[in-house]
């Protein structure tokens, strides 16, 4: 049984780092569901508060539910997030901007 | 019951087909009778087909990808026949909806199923013997990425003799590849063969990224590996970011195609063009998969065959680096023309030109490697020095391509034909011939005739010269790719010189086949008994010819770059007595091969909308992965008894050599 | 001679072995997670170029209802806490307890699912399925293939409750599911990017 421990999962969480992820979640996901179903801020606002909450979401589920942290026994695990995210932001943002010039040039209605 | 499938699928109103077919099932039922008649099915059974030793596996992807190369080569030889008996206003021989199959087929047999197996088969051989490691991180995922890539080839072969192939050129764009326009199955075949094949890469991806940075041997440091190992490590990365475009971009199609959606239609609001950006967002980082291994290859060949370390080490390595950041943000350049404007336009042509820079970087690394080192030209450095010529030719075109002005006229030119294959051949294939040359004793155990090998070097390069050089003159006359027929005399002579060339690579590749013929027959002669026949300077060489099926007894401690150089001039012997230990080893299975039969049935159903069997497939797919992963016993371990045996004997055979 | 390793040092039968195998695997799959991050990453940036081209046909606002929406974000919620618990079990070494906690994730996986199938079922019934128009494309695909992953997800988990159940908590079946662990959480951060993206941004 002890060869459990340490290995499966190095940095496993605790019930208290699962209920703090989940009070989080929840507080990060009602809001923007609120501002949305009950519009009260003007859009740009809104939608700058919902992108954020999902980012920060995001990095709250990385950290309590797959327990990613700084330390050695992670390194290339965050390594490997970071250049996908690198990645994946490359391939989403440079192209949107290729089909929005595309369309654009296209003298698109 | 069969769906779109009738006996009417099989072209019997096409000479050249049938030919085909009727001299390859006469060549398959000749291997299958000799097989026989020796008596060796149990034994490839056994010791190849149910194999998870990544030696055994590398060797099998290369034997497909010459077979494969075999096919490409036979397509590229009709197209040229055809321009040149065409360009008189003539039709030729090859209507167009069969010529337009045909340079489908060429390119996507060339890039998936040639050049991408004889990658990942020398990345196989070699590195977990480069990193001193006993095999890669996940054995069994390595056999099941080859069989789902002999499923994908399988399927290509199929849309032969069953059905037809795709007519939309190798990358398929849309609205041209979709449901409208391609109603028949040759898209599909093109689909499912990719995909099927596209899993298996992106496994071998991840297990090469896992295995080189977890399983390197005690001291080699990530900067103490040799290049190539590097390169992989590299090409790893660019496969793992980028097959997965691949895989959602033709899922997209495949929706569009079987239910109707509009991803890439042209009615109820798809947009083609987002197919193109998306392809290439693929596409680019592909041939960059090609090339770094190729590199790697000459970097190490250089360094050997100068008999002096590699220069600029930690140059190569950034500039590897380097290439594999930047070959994501260049792609633009594949469509420049299709409308993004200046500002994207500029943006992608000057990254396209930075990214030359790396290049040119290694260049100067492997020249002044040869610079005042004793150098030895056997075969491996003489595709090195053509690659060296021919790449940086190449290279320079691709430069000129970059600027989007000039791309404006140079589109989908011969220029660009020339282009590519100008680094595709100059520098993939020269790398992965140099690979095959340079590393063939080590599997195998005896070196290839050496000189049939020289003869196939001269002619592949002499012949790649008349083959290709034409074209670039001939973009300039105005000629486009892919044309059937034309009516323009002036470009008869260089046609004719083409022709000529793709005449003197076959005299190459004949040499090839040769090669192998009478190097297996005189394989007593060219024993390598050392494990070392060139004087290497990596561990690789440090293990036998070929080396015993796990690979170290014990793993070698590294101290440095070349660690086997570093363990030569240290006098130490690589083959010792020892107290050895017990060796913890994976079984060879079946499931590999059952798991990818089951797919390719599966694929096949989709192909001809054989809905009931595509689901037999699926669920047969499925449930061979669980059958797999219930299976308690899928390791063993070599008694300590067995490894001192068969240490003791290479001890003996070192002593004698 | 002094160069070659121990052989102590290298003996793989050891615990430490098993645990470096299990470490690796899990690396193993979690760089497979990455790769299935920029095949999601694909289908958004597909969705936020066509998600304007309605045909005429509806748009974001008129199709989608954001209590049934976050009803279902709940669900998947909460199925990763219930995930989460099953982990702490398995620390624990209570198989009962291990097995419970899965079932549930298991039900909360299928509610979701099934939500998501009649929503797609109604959309589907009034004529608004994925074949009307570019933006239907992407929505039914991107969502879909979301759902595709649950259910992968799911069909894994009831072969691992299946394999817990015979075997016991093995070190095999240990790390299974914190592979399945690793996949079940991504799945969740995927439908955040989801319900932000598509259903938050297409309603406002």
């Amino acid at each position: 049984m002890s060869n459990l421990h340490g290995s499966v999962d190095a940095s496993h969480g605790s019930v208290k780092s699962y209920l703090t992820g989940f009070v989080l979640s929840v507080i990060l996901t009602v809001i923007p569901f609120a501002l949305v179903m009950y519009p009260t801020l003007p859009k740009p606002v809104t939608a700058a508060v919902v992108a954020i909450f999902a980012v920060i979401q995001v990095v709250v589920h990385l950290i309590y539910f797959l327990h990613l942290n700084f330390s050695p026994h992670q390194r290339w695990n965050v390594t490997a997030l970071v250049f996908s995210t690198v990645v994946i932001a490359l391939l989403v943002g440079l192209s949107l901007w290729i089909m929005y010039s595309v369309h654009h040039n296209m003298l698109a209605h | 019951m069969f769906g779109k499938l009738t006996l009417e699928a099989i072209p019997t109103d096409e000479p050249i087909i049938m030919w085909t077919l009727a001299v390859v099932a006469l060549i398959a039922l000749a291997g299958i009778a000799a097989i026989t008649y020796y008596r060796k099915w149990a034994y490839l059974w056994n010791e190849w087909f149910t194999s998870v030793d990544h030696k055994r596996i590398g060797v099998m992807y290369i034997v497909v990808g010459l077979v494969m190369l075999l096919r490409g080569f036979s397509d590229a030889i009709m197209m040229r026949t055809q321009q040149a008996m065409a360009s008189d206003g003539s039709p030729g021989y090859l209507p167009p909806e069969h010529y337009d199959q045909i340079f489908t087929a060429h390119g996507v047999i060339m890039i998936f199923f040639m050049a991408m197996p004889l990658v990942v088969g020398l990345m196989n051989i070699v590195v977990p013997l480069q990193i001193g490691a006993r095999d890669v991180a996940f054995p069994f995922l390595n056999a099941l990425s080859f069989w789902l890539f002999v499923a994908g080839a399988m399927l290509v072969n199929v849309s032969l003799a069953v059905g037809e192939f795709a007519r939309t050129g190798w990358v398929a764009y849309p609205p041209l590849s979709g449901l409208s326009y391609s109603p028949g199955v040759g898209v599909d075949y093109y689909i499912w063969s990719l995909q099927i094949s596209g899993v298996g890469t992106l496994l071998t991806g991840v297990n090469f990224f896992v295995t080189i940075l977890k399983m390197r041997t005690p001291g080699m440091t990530l900067f103490r590996m040799p290049v190539f190992t590097w390169t992989v490590l590299c090409t790893a990365v660019l496969i793992l970011a980028s097959f997965p475009i691949l895989t959602a971009t033709l899922f997209m199609l495949s929706l569009d195609r079987y239910l109707d959606m509009h991803f890439f239609t042209n009615e109820l609001g798809g947009n083609p063009m987002m197919y193109v950006n998306l392809i290439w967002a693929w596409g680019h980082p592909e041939v960059y998969i090609l090339i770094l291994p190729a590199f790697g290859i000459f970097s190490e060949v250089a360094s050997t065959f100068s008999r002096k370390r590699l220069f600029g080490y930690h140059s190569l390595v950034w500039a590897t680096i380097v290439i594999t950041i930047l070959s994501f943000i260049v792609w633009v350049h594949h469509f420049f023309t299709m409308g993004s404007g200046a500002n994207v336009n500029a943006f992608f042509g000057i990254m396209t030109m930075i990214i030359a820079v790396p290049t040119g970087v290694k260049i100067f690394t492997w020249l002044f490697t040869m610079y005042r080192g004793r150098v030895r030209f056997e075969t491996p450095m003489l595709w090195t020095v053509g690659f060296i010529v021919t790449f940086s030719i190449g290279g320079m075109t691709g430069v000129l391509l970059a600027v989007p002005g000039a791309d404006f006229l140079l589109h989908n030119s011969l220029f660009l034909i020339a282009h590519f294959h100008n680094v595709i051949i100059g520098g993939a294939v020269f790398g992965y011939m140099c690979g095959l040359t340079y590393w063939f004793p080590k599997a195998f155990g005896f070196k290839l005739h050496d000189r049939l090998g020289r003869a196939a070097f001269w002619c592949w390069i002499i012949g790649f010269y008349f083959a290709f050089m034409p074209s670039y003159f001939l973009s300039f006359m105005g000629m486009t790719r892919r044309l059937n027929h034309f009516n323009v005399p002036e470009w008869e002579p260089w046609l004719l010189a083409e022709l000529l060339g793709v005449g003197i690579i076959l005299c190459g590749v004949s040499c090839q086949i040769l090669q192998f013929y009478f190097s297996i027959r005189q394989r007593h002669q060219n024993r390598d008994l050392t494990g070392d026949p060139w004087d290497g300077r990596t561990l690789e060489w440090s293990t036998a010819s070929p080396p015993p099926f796990y690979n170290f007894a014990q793993q070698p401690v590294v101290e440095g770059i070349d660690a086997y150089w570093g363990m030569k001039e240290r006098g130490q012997k690589t083959a010792v007595e020892a107290d050895f230990q017990n060796i913890h080893m994976p079984r060879n299975t079946a499931m590999g091969l059952v798991i990818s039969l089951f797919s390719l049935i599966m694929c096949f159903a989709l192909v001809w909308h054989i809905w009931w069997l595509a689901i037999v497939g699926l669920v047969a797919t499925i449930g061979g992965v669980i059958w797999r992963s219930a299976d308690d016993d899928i390791d063993y371990y070599v008694p300590a008894e067995e490894v001192a045996r068969i240490e003791n004997q290479r001890i003996k055979m070192l002593a004698e050599a | 001679m002094s160069n070659l390793v121990q052989p102590n040092a290298t003996a793989p039968e050891s615990e430490h072995g098993h645990s470096d195998a299990s470490s690796m695997t899990l690396f193993g799959f979690w760089i497979y997670l990455m790769t299935d991050c920029i095949l999601f990453a694909t289908l958004f940036a597909t969705y936020a170029v066509l998600g304007q081209s309605v045909a005429g046909g509806p748009g974001a606002a008129d199709i989608f209802e954001l209590p049934y929406v976050l009803t279902e974000t709940f669900i998947l919620l909460f199925s990763s806490i219930t995930y989460g618990f099953a982990m702490l079990a398995l620390s624990a070494g209570q198989k009962q307890k291990v097995l419970a906690w899965l079932g549930l994730t298991f039900v909360l996986g299928l509610a979701f699912i099934g939500m998501e199938i009649h929503e797609f079922q109604k959309l589907i019934g009034e004529g608004y399925g994925p074949d009307r128009s570019a933006f239907l494309t992407g929505f039914f695909t991107l969502v879909g293939t979301h759902g595709l992953h649950v259910t992968a997800g799911l069909i894994w988990m009831a072969v691992v409750m299946f394999q817990v159940q015979r075997n016991g908590l093995t070190m095999v079946n240990a790390t299974r599911m914190g592979c399945l662990s690793l996949f079940w959480h991504f799945l969740d951060v995927v439908w955040i990017c989801v319900f932000t993206v598509v259903y938050l941004f297409g309603v406002m």
